[in-house]
């Protein structure tokens, strides 16, 4: 079916100018306190190791180099900044993500990613609430642990099931055999999707924390109740995953072991490997100072704003129209 | 046969889902930013019009189902099937079973043309369009100066369906009538 092409925005006028202001509201809110705005590359050698994300492969030539990855996070870029001295950053970036595409979903989308040296993911958590309540004048969130979230709302222990348990539970989504090859983590994301998901934020905002230490990707971990968790914190409102934080993982040993056991996950559910980014690696060897850090993606943000349910309608042009 | 995997899925495609033939309604990207993504489909099963919601963890694909529609002119029915012409110009004929004209069956008019859709080669359903031109063959008498007043009376139609119309409309006037409805719609001047 050939269609024509559509030259015309997919977001109004009236979202553009608000996206202009969420904008400056940003860069006002770290500029009164005095965190670094910066900018890395987007177009990076090296793609990330984790085994839900998908980059995408840029053909570059430039000097002895060929090609590289379109990043998915200002993270490893901005974390070596930090080895080197900057003190607390922040970055407004594009990043993509492959195949991400739906009604909250565009395969490059904006991202705002900061970190704060000495602070810890509470500290953090009560900053990201700054920041999104006085945006989006709504109530200051509640804290929810993910055990608490997964109990009440999918009404499973996380921590206490058995895979098969998970397995059984998920069975109101999938057939037997698509579960086969699962696993623990993906029952609890499609637990997590579908049962607890639609429920977080109705009213007032909510932080989840205190995730499996299986799913800690660059967070610290520490036991509590018995369990190993991990320091990462998400916020949503009204049901919309809005943002993603850690107390970062600092210990450069602890970070290649999480690579190397992501190729390893990539290795058995049939997707490449990817290169581990030996820069990023030498930057912890060398000192990451203690911080915390965050992304929040912006079109959301600027959704929530709207009260629009599509991220096309905050999209100057998503990508069926760039 | 080509298959669709989760990052194609669309309204319209037409898939093989436990045998049956479906088309995709609604597809639901679904995926926590860090964890696994999965699809949330809603389709209609063609063979049985029943709507089904699925989901697909990412990456899984689904069987392309052999499913078309083509316009084809209606010819003749022999008692058990209604058979169907191709209108671009090969002449290839298509017997549909009662299953497959289904309601289409009350605006089968000879000539006229109709969307038929195929699945491996055969019909599995038949749809009209949107309005027809249906001759009067049977109501009550008009009355005169009903006209303003808006009052209705069944009429019967060429291929036996029934439907409501103003008071003066009289046997042998030619009607259009929206099939979606099943309503009157206008007279159509006799040319």
């Amino acid at each position: 079916m050939n269609r024509e092409p559509v030259w015309q925005p997919s977001a109004s006028q009236a979202a553009l100018k608000s996206r202009a202001q969420q904008l400056a509201f940003v860069r006002g809110f770290f500029a009164k306190r005095e965190v670094l705005e910066v900018e890395t590359p987007v177009l990076g050698r090296c793609g990330v190791t984790d085994v839900n994300l998908d980059g995408i492969p840029a053909q570059v030539s430039a000097g002895t180099r060929t090609g590289g990855w379109l990043q998915t996070s200002p993270e490893y870029h901005m974390k070596r900044l930090l080895a080197a001295g900057c003190g607390s950053i922040f970055q407004i970036s594009r990043v993509f993500r492959n195949g991400e595409q739906g009604r909250r979903h565009n395969p490059e989308f904006s991202m705002l990613e900061w970190y704060r040296t000495g602070f810890d993911d509470v500290t953090l958590m009560a900053e990201v609430s700054d920041l999104v309540c006085d945006w989006l004048g709504c109530e200051r969130p509640e804290i929810i642990q993910y055990r608490d979230a997964l109990r009440r709302w999918a009404h499973i222990d996380p921590f206490a099931a058995t895979v098969r348990e998970l397995m059984r539970r998920c069975e109101e989504w999938l057939e037997p055999e698509q579960l086969a090859d699962l696993g623990r983590d993906g029952c609890l994301d499609l637990l997590m999707s579908f049962a607890v998901e639609p429920n977080l934020g109705r009213g007032r905002p909510v932080f989840i924390t205190g995730y499996p230490a299986s799913q800690a990707s660059l967070a610290r971990v520490s036991k509590s109740d018995g369990y190993e968790t991990a320091h990462r914190f998400e916020l949503y409102v009204d049901g919309l995953e809005l943002c993603n934080g850690y107390w970062e993982l600092t210990d450069p040993g602890e970070q290649r072991l999480r690579f190397e056991a992501d190729n390893e996950l990539r290795r058995r559910s049939g997707k490449p490997e990817m290169g581990l980014d030996e820069a990023f690696l030498a930057a912890l060897d060398q000192g990451l100072p203690e911080c915390s850090g965050v992304a929040l993606g912006l079109d959301r943000l600027l959704m929530l704003k709207l009260g629009v349910q599509d991220i096309r309608e905050v999209l100057a042009f998503p990508f069926e129209r760039a | 046969m080509a298959s669709y995997s989760t990052n194609e899925f669309r309204g319209g495609l037409k898939v093989l889902l436990d045998g049956d033939p479906c088309i995709i309604l609604e597809n639901e990207f679904v995926k926590p930013g860090k964890g696994q993504a999965f699809n949330r489909v809603k389709l209609r099963n063609l063979m049985t019009n029943r709507v089904w919601e699925r989901t697909f963890k990412s990456g899984e694909s689904l069987e392309a189902a052999d499913v078309i529609d083509q316009d084809m002119e209606y010819l003749y029915t022999d008692g058990e099937f209604w058979h169907f012409m191709l209108t671009d110009g090969s002449f290839e004929q298509y017997p549909a079973d009662a299953k497959a004209v289904g309601d289409a069956l009350k605006w089968l008019k000879e000539q006229d043309v109709y969307t038929v859709t195929l699945y491996n080669g055969s019909p599995l359903s038949v749809t009209p369009p949107n309005f027809v031109e249906l001759e009067v063959v049977d109501t009550d008498p008009g009355m005169k100066g009903d006209t303003a007043q808006g009052g209705s009376k069944p009429a019967t139609l060429s291929t036996g369906a029934v439907v409501n119309v103003p008071l003066f409309i009289t046997i042998g006037e030619v009607l259009k009538v929206d099939t979606r409805s099943g309503e009157y719609v206008s007279r159509v001047k006799s040319s």
